[in-house]
């Protein structure tokens, strides 16, 4: 196990230099020029040209990227543009943000897709597996900023219960922290706890209908061991493997989320720096997102290969 | 000892922190402002925090007159080479550094030099500073310039710790120090600003506020909703839609004030190839589209009245408006009839760039409504702001709807827009005579002889019409009832003086 | 695949037309899955209808009838510079369902294939899709999204090209996993040992077999799509007005939620029903295309 790990993380590398190039190839191709987004309603030639030059923005793009990665490899991503402050910092500042979202969604998301998804499936064409479809259907269906506005509306404004926006750090206020959390992670969470649900609804399908689930319950096993100890653990291949590919969900769903909750994390940094052409910002996060969606990629092959031992040979 | 002075500061502290919490005002930003360093700053929103932040050497009243601040007077000299000032004595910076004439010499110098400066061509003028005495200071210009008072009244004139800044250099906006009424506490990008009462403030009476949290939520919704749920106390430009509703709302009030600047569309008459469309080369079809278009009918539809029609520079309340020009009424024969005259009688196409916001976007549909009944049919093109403002200034377009934020002084809404070669002149407009007038109306400090020449000006522009105004936002502040003292001024600032809270 | 003879192929072709028929009885019984049919049917017939149903053009403005109630003049009220919201519905719907729809094909026929290429040959190619595909998904979509939509200029077009390709590493990765998983079953290996060629392998067995699971992550797709052209209207880089679409409806209605709800309301309920639609009548095709139910 240990040497595929590191295989793996072997075959990572050319990933990842695969992104640092996908992420420069888009900001050439982006229109719009940094230091005049920057400027706004003051545009200095002058200014403009010493930025420029500053920001080594006039070198040739290949001679910009080997400069990138040269820092990157020491560590240093560069400043932004807009706030003059080092991307590393703006990104050490904005992961645990965007973490405790996605944590907090993922919980919601299996709390209420996985048991809905084997319940569904376990009493299929029962009125039960109707309802949950529709729970499933209807957090499919509304979409994530729209959702988001309503709870606003219903749950601050009308009920007063939970702040509208706004993110306290865990570190300061745990308890209020969860709280300002709670609806966002819930509106991220629901499309995922659907996706969840359905997939772990198909996957128990499945496995329900196999012979040594037959077997199982012909040789007289309690019907909670079949389901739990042989349906459930078999379904698990395909539904660790969507949860993993769910993370990049999640990412997107956190860039909407924490706009419309006005959440400081990763993904409002990032939509604003794509706006304002903050090319150090988007190139750093792109870069640690695809680190971190590597890594859940060689968590999911590892776990894949723990539960189902045939992969093992291959 | 130190036992003892630890636990009195400790138990300050402590007294402090449950003031901070009755007394912190909450305040609702439509963006994240940029650096927090006035040499480099470029956003308006930026300029609110500013407000609270750093001082000036004059101000502006409601009324748009220049009042003294951190100047307690000045003098031209009969030339209008020589600008003395005088200082306020007794005023500190946050660290302590006193307020005096070197300092006003090394801000002069930090904004004229920084390399990463964006005040220098509001300070261009300014060939010296010296320091008479400790609080007098001597500007030297170069020429006559009526517009660098009102640049003093901005952020050119706001002064920073010259401590702090020789410590910090280019850095300097990640721990500002000024001499405001608050001092910089923390900033975390794109969620909060926090900046607390500064106790040794040379104003400090008129302070009655413990801090200030500046919390930027782009969303209008959101912003209006956090409002309501007691999450922010105040906020800025809240949408005109929203106005009504809040106006009924017994929690909450409003305030407003026309803005200084415009919204219109700027047609590219002569920047690069684009400038080769009907609407770029004859001036008769660009005043079809302006009689094509119903201002009131926009300004009802769009801001249901809240907002102020236009088609100047400047609103038609400000003392600089062309009177000789009034709104135009809509007339659609009259728009189809200077079309037949420049030659087209069925009409043209022209496409008009957007940003991609949704009140642009609505104003831009109901002038394709409007001028499509008068045989100009536009096309919307839908940009991102960043991609519409280097079109803009590379000439790729035909029309581009854009506003400007406006100066306090009247040289700044239209000198950079109509003059050759002015900084802002995405048209391309030339035209000697305008040029004349305008440059003519920056050496004159007598408000007289001003207006006769912009008056002169905006009847060759009103003609030739490279810019087509629309109207004129009103900023609108929504504020809980439990605030009182707020003054709206039509720069669009938040000044925290005399504002108080009650829960 | 009920029975198991020597020779796979001659069991391949003799089952799939039995199964044809089995599958098309199966579907028709499932009533979940007809509704589902009939719901998209009917938004599908309104949206290719749009030109000749008697309504008023989705572009007519009325500046005395802005943001007014239903009415019977405008069933479905109209909105913020006095259009018909009912016609805008009916057009916007064209642009939706197209949104999702179009997306999908994008990702299905650029991923799948990549998808079982991967999986079937392995190796090399298997390590460079697996890379590519890698490296797509670490950057997220809707950035993936705003840049496209940043280049190409914000457009419903390009809207689709964006959720397209951002949706694909999931069919690619999803079809691969399939293959995978379907190499490791008895009867390919036996098809192997007997020498069966790669095309006919993948066409008799992979692609019969990876069928169900395309069919239901496609049908998520579509409605996840519609939902994401809603979302990057949300940005401003959906469809563009003055033309309509559900999402950029809900985009400009958000600003009027307490002045004009129904500007929100019929577009969400739209938005809803097209997605539960899609939802049913996938979850009906992987019920009746299930190979293993007998």
């Amino acid at each position: 196990m240990l040497a595929f790990i590191g295989r793996r993380s072997l075959i990572a590398i050319p990933t990842v230099i695969l992104i640092s190039v996908f992420v420069f190839a888009l900001q050439k191709l982006l229109p719009g020029d940094p230091v005049l987004v920057m400027a706004g309603e003051e545009r200095d030639p002058a200014v403009l040209e010493y930025l420029r030059e500053q920001y080594r923005l006039n070198d040739p793009i290949p001679v910009q990227y080997m400069i990138w990665v040269g820092n990157a490899l020491q560590g240093d991503l560069g400043i932004s543009l807009r706030t003059n402050q080092p991307v590393l910092a703006l990104i050490a500042q904005k992961l645990p943000v965007t973490l405790q979202l996605a944590v907090m969604a993922l919980v919601i998301a299996v709390v209420i897709g996985v048991p809905a998804g084997v319940l569904s499936a376990y009493k299929k064409g029962t009125w039960i597996d109707w309802l949950a479809n529709v729970v499933a259907l209807s957090g499919l269906s509304v979409p994530n900023f729209w959702l988001g506005i309503m709870l606003i509306l219903l749950v601050s404004v009308k009920l007063g219960w939970l702040p509208a926006s706004g993110y306290q750090p865990f570190s300061d206020d745990p308890l209020q922290s969860i709280r300002t959390m709670l609806m966002p992670a819930f509106v991220l969470g629901t499309g995922i706890a659907a996706t969840l649900m359905r997939h772990t609804r198909s996957a128990m399908l499945s496995v329900l209908k196999s012979d040594y689930i037959r077997t199982a319950r012909a040789k007289g096993l309690a019907e909670h061991v079949v389901l739990i100890k042989h349906a459930l653990r078999n379904a698990l291949v395909p539904i660790v493997t969507v949860t993993t590919l769910l993370f990049g969900e999640l990412l997107a769903g956190a860039v909407l989320t924490e706009q419309i909750f006005t959440i400081p994390g990763f993904g409002k940094l990032v939509v604003d720096a794509v706006f304002n052409r903050d090319y150090a910002v988007v190139q750093g996060i792109v870069l640690c997102t695809g680190i971190a969606f590597i890594f859940m990629n060689l968590l999911a092959d590892v776990a894949y290969r723990i539960l189902n031992p045939r992969m093992r040979d291959k | 000892m130190a036992l003892k002075k630890n636990l009195a500061l400790a138990l300050a502290f402590g007294l402090a922190a449950t003031a901070l919490q009755a007394q912190d005002m909450r305040i609702g930003l439509q963006e994240d402002p940029d650096v927090l360093d006035p040499d480099q700053s470029r956003t308006f929103v930026g300029r609110i925090v500013y407000a609270a932040l750093c001082d000036k050497l004059v101000d502006i009243s409601p009324g748009l007159e220049i009042v003294p601040m951190l100047a307690t007077g000045w003098e031209w000299s009969s030339d209008g080479l020589q600008l003395t000032m005088t200082l306020r004595d007794g005023v500190t910076f946050h660290d302590g550094t006193p307020f005096n004439a070197a300092a006003v010499v090394a801000n002069i110098d930090r904004s004229q030099n920084l390399p990463e400066s964006r005040r220098k061509s509001e300070l261009s003028s300014v060939t010296g500073v010296e320091a008479v005495d400790d609080l007098t200071v001597r500007f030297t210009l170069g020429a006559p310039d009526a517009t660098l008072i009102a640049q003093l009244a901005d952020r050119a004139g706001m002064m920073i710790s010259p401590t702090a800044a020789a410590a910090a250099g280019v850095d300097f906006g990640a721990n500002p120090v000024c001499s405001g009424p608050f001092s910089f506490v923390e900033r975390i990008q794109q969620d909060r600003i926090v900046l607390t009462r500064f106790a040794d403030y040379w104003n400090a009476d008129a302070i009655k506020l413990e801090s200030v949290t500046f919390l930027p939520i782009p969303d209008t919704t959101v912003r209006l909703a956090n409002l309501r749920a007691g999450d922010l106390d105040m906020l800025e430009r809240l949408a005109a839609t929203d106005a009504a509703s809040v106006r009924g709302d017994a929690d909450l009030s409003i305030a407003q004030a026309t803005s200084l600047g415009y919204q219109g569309i700027t047609i590219n008459v002569a920047n690069g190839e684009r400038a080769n469309s009907p609407i770029g080369q004859d001036a008769r079809v660009r005043q079809a589209l302006s009689v094509a278009i119903d201002r009131d009918v926009i300004n009802q539809v769009v801001f249901e009245g809240a907002f102020a029609a236009g088609n100047q520079a400047y609103p038609p309340t400000s003392p600089w408006y062309n009177a000789a020009y009034p709104v135009p009424a809509r007339d659609v024969d009259a728009a189809r009839a200077l079309l037949a005259e420049a030659g087209y009688p069925d009409g043209i196409d022209i496409t008009v760039q957007v940003a991609n916001n949704p009140v642009q976007q609505q104003l831009m549909q109901v002038i394709q409504a409007m001028a499509g009944e008068a045989g100009i049919r536009i096309t919307l093109e839908a940009k991102e702001f960043a991609t519409l403002l280097s079109e803009q200034t590379a000439g790729n377009f035909i029309g581009s709807q854009v506003g400007w934020s406006g100066r306090v002084d009247p040289d700044g809404n239209i000198h950079q827009f109509m003059t050759t070669d002015g900084g802002l002149n995405d048209s391309g407009y030339s035209n000697a005579e305008v040029d004349r007038l305008l440059n003519e109306a920056r050496t004159s400090n007598d408000i007289a002889t001003r207006r006769a020449l912009y008056t002169q000006a905006s009847d060759i522009l009103m003609a030739d019409m490279p810019i087509i105004y629309l109207y004129h936002q009103v900023w609108i502040w929504a504020l809980d009832s439990g605030i009182e003292g707020f003054v709206p001024y039509p720069d669009g600032m938040i000044r925290l003086q005399g504002v108080s809270m009650t829960q | 695949m009920s029975t198991l003879t020597a020779d796979p192929r001659r069991a391949a072709a003799e089952v799939l037309p039995q199964r044809r028929s089995r599958i098309w009885r199966k579907f028709r019984a499932n009533r979940a899955a007809l509704l589902g049919g009939v719901i998209v049917g009917f938004f599908v017939l309104i949206a290719l209808l749009a030109p000749l149903l008697p309504i008023p053009a989705p572009t007519a403005t009325d500046w005395g009838a802005v943001r007014k109630a239903p009415s019977s003049a405008h069933w479905f009220g109209t909105d913020e510079i006095g259009r018909d919201v009912l016609s805008r519905m009916v057009w916007g719907g064209q642009a939706s369902l197209m949104a999702g729809v179009v997306s999908v094909a994008i990702a299905v026929f650029l991923g799948v294939p990549l998808g079982i290429l991967a999986g079937y040959l392995r190796g090399w190619t298997d390590a460079a899709i697996s890379r590519v595909t890698e490296a797509m998904l670490a950057a997220p979509f809707l950035i993936l999204a705003i840049a496209l939509a940043a280049f190409l200029g914000p457009s419903l077009t390009n809207a689709m090209i964006a959720i397209g390709l951002s949706a694909m590493p999931i069919f690619i990765r999803l079809a691969r996993a399939q293959t995978m998983a379907v190499m490791t079953e008895d009867y390919v290996e036996s098809a192997r040992a007997v020498g069966l060629r790669h095309g006919p392998m993948i066409w008799r067995y992979i692609l019969p077999n990876i069928f169900p699971p395309i069919l239901v992550q496609a049908t998520l797709t579509i409605a996840t799509a519609i939902i994401a052209e809603a979302s990057l209207s949300f940005l401003g880089l959906g469809q563009q007005p003055p033309a309509p679409s559900w999402g950029s409806m809900l985009n400009v209605a958000k600003n009027f939620l307490e002045q004009a709800p129904w500007m929100a309301l019929y577009p969400g309920a739209a938005i809803f029903l097209v997605v539960l639609g899609f939802n049913l009548l996938g979850d009906g095709l992987r019920d009746a295309l299930d190979p293993r139910d007998h």
